[in-house]
């Protein structure tokens, strides 16, 4: 990890964990949205969102990460990333700050991380207090990682 | 890669490709003059564009192609297939030099000996057209002109008959010339003030060229003249003898705007007019001889640019003559009366009655066509997806109006809207033409290869389709059409001795219909031979002897499609198909066409293509089911049934827990799209059907609700749901939500009523439908062992199978086969019955297939042997008394004889037993 510009995060709260992705991949953050189910589809896809004439697949990181359910009460964020596979929306449990945190802060996640989580986290950053992680978003959206879910659900 | 070269590059790309299909037409009539004119002005204009580039192989080359063509013009009579076999190597050798040159910038292609072969072809041509007897077309002697300044003007120009596809060629002259016009002005300026600018030079020579090329063709000769002059005067510049000045640059717009007059005259009356411009011409011979106008001691005093005396002045106002129309006197008129603007600026009133007369008569023409960047297009269509989305948003929520000022201005906006999606469409339409022109050239270079005789003919070339389709569409068709040249026809000798003329034909037909655009591809040729596609199936294992043995001739042939035939080359030898046929139906799938093939043998093959007309907005059926909207494609769509709640215990039948709906008699297998996508949503209430068709396969989609008709807009499903068989896009309903499009395709696999899984494919047809007031039953038919006919529920049976006698084992005493993956016992219908004659003898000797009826659930299937299956019909059952023998239930008299009926309760326990004792031994 070379030491370079500072780089800005958005950041946001899943269960008990802090996540952060870099903020130019951050189309837009919307409130929840009307999903249409996709039958069939993996079970972290929860769905289509129509973003303006824009055909959105909201993925569920929770599920993603294999962490507890959503309370029905908790009405998830939509972080929309765009990525080379078409614009995704990432529903989250909340949105933190923006943050800038410079590169050579970061400490590769620890080798006893388990599943899915070992694959998406990519680095972590020690804030006061807690730890940031961030997450590879190219491979959360690709084909591979959702349709392993559905394998293994 | 400089923009020059690639301009130069693209451009002579495009003229290659044209003569390519002019080449192919004048191998279709020899003798069409107009088909040579069109190749010596493409060889002449390339022959501009590579002097201009210095690509001297190439001006040689195409200059020597022109020399040739002259000779033809003036002797039609010489063009035979040697000399149109001198031409296409000609086109194939630019084509290789301007590949060259893409590539590597320099033209490595020697063209010595090509060259030689033109030079003497057009000596001797032109040797033997000495005697200036001119033929049908004027132009040739015209062209030859070219070069003759000096000629006298005629007095009356004469009006040259044009036939339409003359007019056609006339009309692109004008058009292309007012374009080329056009930038020649805006050009000219900007050279004034960069006179170096070598780029822009090149680009006026070369629009000038071409004008002038073109108008000797026609014998416009005062056209020529003039442009012809203006050309010296470029060429000038262009060689740095003279560097840009005022003075040549007025001139030379003089020239542009005496040429724009005199193209509006042509697209008038079809002459340049009478009008000489010889004062222009003296003034430009003077600026090319001396690179300024001598004795014209106002020049330099003058204001500059435009203040000069103008030879086109002159040109227009000077010499009025009788032809001249309104038009013209109006603005002579109107220079007249305001004489001082005049004089200040002659320049502008010397032009203006050009552009007045452009204005005026050949606005048509230049309006009639624009080029458009095909992205401008693309987002086009892709704002009026946009706008279809929204007005659907609109109309539906005003539906909910009561407001008559809103509902209208919806109406309207919805009307609007269809007419611009009409529009844009149209604009994004191209004939099918463009796709076939290069085809009888391909046909034309097989045939002889392969030492065939092939004539192609074509039906509906002016259907159009969208471009991105025509672009789709090329390859597949250029397969089938090659395919059926090299396999389908026959030689000449075989063809005579089947009684066939020795020239074969390949017709290639395309129109709309319902919607969609039908190509058919049809040779007179051999036929495919479904014994052969059998044989090969079979070997290669696409499918078994027994399933072989069930399918039509028809079903056969489609094998040719299926992958696993195609990449065999032996197939090709023997059968004489199959290569890339599978590539050809994905390509066609791909966008959402389908293929299908009749063929006799003998007698020929049509290969039969649909395509849509366009991909981005269908019209589409709206469903619900299990709270959720889903779209159909309306081109998969046969029709709606409804079943009331009463109607529905018989309504919907089973064999073996799949359920059919008897439709006319034929049996439709039945779907429940909630089960299909895992919904958990009950079915209750009146049954839906939706009767859908994919390739060849029917079957009804059972859905809560049947909304209404929409055309909907595709959006792509992200590629983790692409795997989703079942979905085929998604869009954007009414009210802003998102609904997924069905694919017939793909819930017909899952649902297994598809031909992927042949075994389950229920198409048995009811042979008599008796419709009648009891409550009836569709019966197995079948003959036992001494000849009795049995019958059996069907709905109790579970498969009808064909087996190998050699696939047949022996378990202990029973006798098994393996099947799907299990040990299914067989047990002989005589043995069950204690019939006594044993039948082992008699089948081994009489067929090596055994027929078999399956019974029971997966797993624990028993297998009953018959000798023969004769029928499904449909009956009313009265029995007859209690049956006198064991594993009978009754006998009843069906289509008038007497039918024993088959106690399958008795059968399946009685076998019962085999199950277990297998699985024990297991």
């Amino acid at each position: 990890m070379s030491t370079s510009k500072p780089q800005t995060y958005c950041t946001f709260y899943l269960d008990r964990y802090y996540f952060g992705i870099e903020v130019e991949l951050v189309q837009e953050i919307i409130r929840f949205q009307e999903i249409t189910p996709v039958a069939l589809a993996p079970h972290v896809v929860k769905g289509l969102i129509n973003l303006r004439g824009q055909i959105v697949t909201a993925v569920d990181l929770r599920s993603l990460l294999e962490l507890p359910g959503r309370q029905p009460e908790d009405v998830p964020m939509n972080i929309v990333v765009k990525t080379p596979l078409g614009a995704f929306s990432l529903l989250v449990d909340r949105i933190g700050d923006v943050l800038e945190l410079s590169d050579d802060s970061f400490e590769a996640p620890p080798d006893n991380l388990d599943g899915m989580a070992r694959e998406l986290i990519q680095r972590a950053y020690k804030l006061d207090g807690s730890l940031l992680l961030t997450m590879a978003i190219e491979k959360v959206v690709s084909a591979d990682v959702l349709n392993r879910q559905k394998a293994a659900a | 890669m400089p923009d020059v070269l690639l301009d130069f590059l693209s451009k002579s790309n495009d003229g290659l490709n044209q003569l390519d299909s002019e080449l192919a037409s004048l191998l279709d009539s020899p003798h069409d003059s107009q088909a040579l004119i069109h190749i010596m002005t493409m060889l002449h204009s390339l022959k501009a564009d590579a002097g201009l580039m210095e690509f001297s192989g190439m001006e040689t080359l195409a200059h020597a192609g022109e020399s040739v063509l002259h000779g033809l013009l003036a002797r039609i009579e010489a063009v035979n297939d040697d000399t149109i076999n001198l031409l296409i190597e000609l086109a194939d050798t630019l084509r290789g030099l301007t590949e060259r040159i893409a590539a590597s910038g320099a033209e490595d292609i020697n063209v010595s000996e090509l060259l030689e072969r033109l030079r003497s072809k057009a000596e001797i041509l032109m040797e033997a057209a000495t005697d200036p007897e001119t033929t049908a077309v004027a132009p040739s002697g015209a062209a030859e002109s070219a070069a003759i300044i000096e000629e006298e003007l005629p007095e009356d120009p004469v009006v040259m008959e044009l036939d339409d596809e003359m007019k056609e060629v006339l009309k692109d002259f004008l058009q292309e010339s007012y374009e080329n016009l056009d930038r020649v002005d805006s050009e000219l300026i900007e050279l004034e003030e960069q006179p170096d600018n070598r780029e822009l030079l090149s680009s006026i020579f070369r629009s000038m060229h071409t004008i002038k090329g073109t108008c000797g063709f026609f014998g416009f000769d005062r056209l020529e003249k003039v442009t012809h002059i203006g050309e010296n005067l470029l060429v000038k510049l262009r060689d740095g003898e003279y560097s840009m000045t005022e003075e040549i640059a007025t001139g030379l717009l003089a020239m542009v705007d005496a040429v724009r007059a005199m193209l509006s005259e042509i697209s008038d009356h079809g002459h340049d007019g009478r009008k000489l411009y010889s004062r222009l011409i003296d003034q430009l011979t003077e600026l090319k001889d001396h690179g300024e106008i001598k004795g014209g001691s106002t020049l330099h005093t003058a204001p500059p640019a435009v203040a000069k005396p103008l030879p086109v002045e002159t040109a227009v106002l000077d010499v009025p003559t009788g032809s001249d129309d309104s038009a013209n006197d109006a603005s002579a008129a109107e220079a007249a009366t305001t004489p001082s603007v005049a004089d200040k600026a002659p320049e502008s009133s010397g032009s203006k009655p050009a552009a007045v007369r452009e204005e005026k008569s050949s606005a048509g023409i230049v309006e009639a066509s624009i080029r458009v960047d095909v992205p401008v297009l693309d987002s086009l269509m892709n704002l009026v997806g946009e706008l279809v989305l929204a007005r659907n948003q609109i109309v539906e929520y005003v539906g909910a109006h009561e407001n008559t000022q809103v509902v209208a201005a919806a109406q309207r906006l919805n009307l609007i809207t269809s007419e611009l999606q009409e529009g844009v469409m149209q604009t994004r339409m191209q004939p099918i033409h463009s796709v076939w022109a290069k085809l009888p050239r391909v046909v034309r270079d097989l045939s002889r290869a392969c030492g065939k005789q092939i004539r192609v003919e074509m039906e509906g070339k002016s259907t159009e389709l969208d471009k991105s389709l025509i672009e789709a569409m090329k390859d597949p068709i250029t397969h089938l059409v090659r395919n059926s040249v090299d396999h389908g026809i026959e030689s000449p000798e075989q063809r005579l001795a089947a009684g066939k003329p020795a020239e074969g034909t390949l017709l290639l037909r395309a129109f709309h219909e319902g919607g969609q655009v039908h190509i058919e591809i049809s040779d007179d040729g051999g036929g495919i031979h479904p014994e052969r596609i059998k044989q090969k199936a079979i070997e290669n294992g696409v499918v078994t002897v027994e399933q072989a043995s069930r399918m039509s001739d028809q079903e056969i042939c489609k094998m040719i499609f299926l992958p696993g035939l195609s990449t065999a080359e032996a197939v090709t030898n023997i059968s004489g198909r199959g290569v890339g046929m599978d590539v050809v139906k994905t390509n066609i799938e791909k966008i959402s066409g389908a293929i299908d093939l009749d063929t006799e043998v003998g007698r020929g093959t049509v290969f039969k293509i649909r395509v849509p007309l366009t991909l981005a907005i269908v019209p589409a059926l709206i469903v619900s089911t299990g709270g959720q909207r889903f779209a159909i494609p309306q081109v998969n769509l046969i029709e709606l049934i409804r079943i009331d709640e009463e109607d529905q215990s018989h309504a919907i039948e089973f064999i073996h827990g799949c359920p059919v709906h008897r439709l006319r008699g034929q049996l439709l297998p039945i779907v429940y799209l909630n089960k299909e996508l895992m919904l958990d949503t009950p079915q209750e209430g009146a049954l839906n059907i939706v009767v859908l068709q994919a390739e060849k396969c029917r079957f009804g989609l059972v859905v809560d609700q049947i909304n209404d008709t929409q055309e909907i807009v595709v959006k792509p499903l992200t590629e983790a749901l692409k795997s989703i068989p079942v979905f085929a896009g998604a869009t954007i309903m009414g009210d802003g939500r998102v609904a997924l499009i069905l694919d017939t395709l793909g819930i017909g696999q899952r649902a297994r009523v598809m031909s992927d899984s042949p075994d389950r494919t229920v198409s048995l047809s009811v042979s008599s439908v008796a419709e009648k007031v009891g409550k009836s039953e569709t019966l197995l038919l079948v003959s036992t062992a001494s000849d009795g006919r049995l019958a059996i529920p069907l709905n109790r049976v579970a498969r009808l199978e064909q087996f190998e006698l050699e696939r047949t084992e022996r378990a202990g005493t029973t006798v098994v086969v393996q099947y799907r993956g299990q040990i299914l016992p067989l047990v002989q219908l005589s043995d069950f019955l204690h019939e006594r004659r044993a039948s082992h003898d008699e089948q081994d000797a009489d067929a090596s297939l055994i027929q078999v009826v399956v019974f029971g659930e997966e797993g624990s299937q028993v297998g009953l042997i018959v000798k023969e299956i004769i029928d499904v019909v449909d009956e009313v059952l009265h029995t007859r008394g209690k049956s006198s023998r064991d594993g009978v239930l009754g006998t009843a008299a069906i289509d008038g004889q007497v039918t024993e009926l088959l106690d399958v309760s008795a059968f399946i326990s009685t076998t019962s037993g085999l199950i277990s004792d297998l699985e024990e031994a297991a």
